[in-house]
């Protein structure tokens, strides 16, 4: 399946940090083909391209409340499909299979990590900017986790909304020297 | 701003969480982190709480609570350690098996020896079954291997089963 789209330069924006209310809003459908959708899903790659360790941004993350996100799993060693780069509108999860609970963080709220149950089986459903086809992605493991995290952002909500108990919130150090720092 | 740690403990029923928050806030104090569960079915609340308060005041304040007896509160003045950095990298220890007398202290006694942290300790005895689960930062330089041998040893010699391993994080 090609999911490759042609998408303007994109500029590298600042991330908006938990409790701004956008990350708490649904974002409305997207016309794939409209400008201004084109270059936010540029600006999502441009800055998920350059935050280190970033696998994943959504629409509400830039500050604009839209079903609009990308993902690249490629260089994560826990991921098994990996379908290179993916930039979704509209996109939905169609199947969900196989619950896993991992620990989640977000670059939206850098302080805190949490426990979250999600599939590690997923079918997603969604529009590519610019043509508008309407493309289905199997996705496993690491992937599928990213896919539902992104899914979600559009849907505005967050991993602190999908935390697996009262004691699943975990407080984030900053640890110096660790290979995923950032 | 002044910090004041908290805790509640005692025989638990429902409302003590609203009575003492509701006396915090009448005062000013911004509840802050908390950490509330149930051990062995008695109320144990710890937090940290900011505000211009002084401790007679929340002390006073917090003193209804003590009314039926059954509870105990203390209040302590605390310096602002929430910038405090982390040691090293996160590690989580999980044992079970039946229960023993001095699993805690010999564990966290390898891991204190080591340079080790704990951040965060969950032990349970349900029935015969002791259960723990300690989040661990480990200095870069620690060699784990031995660590996770010398608590492999400790555990063989108390009949329990545990594991050492690294917490993992998604970023997402
Ligand atoms: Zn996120």
């Amino acid at each position: 399946m090609d999911l490759k789209v042609a998408l303007p330069e994109g500029r590298v924006l600042e991330v908006v940090r938990a409790p701004a209310p956008v990350l708490s809003q649904a974002g409305p459908v997207v016309d794939p083909a409209a400008p201004e959708v084109l270059q936010l899903c540029a600006d999502l790659v441009a800055t998920m391209r350059v935050s280190p360790g970033c696998v994943g941004l959504a629409a509400p993350q830039l500050g604009v409340a839209a079903q609009a996100f990308c993902v690249d799993v490629t260089e994560h060693p826990k991921a098994r499909s990996k379908h290179g780069l993916i930039v979704l509108v509209n996109a939905v999860v169609m199947d969900a299979s196989r619950n896993e609970k991992a620990r989640e963080g977000c670059m939206s709220v850098p302080d805190l990590t949490g426990d979250v149950k999600r599939a590690t089986r997923v079918t997603v459903r969604g529009q590519l900017p610019g043509t508008g086809e309407t493309v289905e992605i199997s996705a496993d493991a690491f992937e599928a986790r990213a896919l539902q995290h992104e899914i979600d952002h559009c849907t505005g909500l967050l991993f602190l909304d999908r935390v697996a108990g009262a004691h699943a919130i975990h407080t984030r150090k900053v640890y110096l020297g660790s290979p995923d720092h950032g | 701003m002044t910090y004041l740690a908290i805790t509640v403990l005692g025989h638990d029923r429902p409302g003590i969480i609203a009575q003492a928050a509701e006396a915090l806030s009448e005062c000013g104090m911004n509840l802050e982190d908390s950490s509330m569960t149930l051990l062995r079915g008695q109320f144990a609340m710890t937090l940290i709480c900011a505000g211009e308060a002084g401790t007679d005041e929340i002390e006073r304040a917090l003193s209804p609570l003590l009314d039926d007896g059954t509870l105990t509160v203390s209040v302590r003045e605390v310096p602002d350690e929430s910038a405090h950095p982390a040691l090293g990298n996160p590690y989580l220890i999980t044992v079970h098996g039946a229960d023993r007398l001095g699993i805690v202290a010999r564990l966290a006694g390898v891991v204190a020896e080591a340079g080790g942290n704990i951040t965060d300790l969950t032990t349970r005895l349900a029935g015969d079954l002791y259960v723990l689960a300690a989040e661990v930062d480990l200095p870069a330089d620690v060699d784990v291997e031995t660590l996770s041998g010398q608590i492999a040893e400790v555990a063989g010699s108390l009949g329990v089963d545990a594991s050492l391993r690294p917490v993992e994080r998604d970023e997402l």
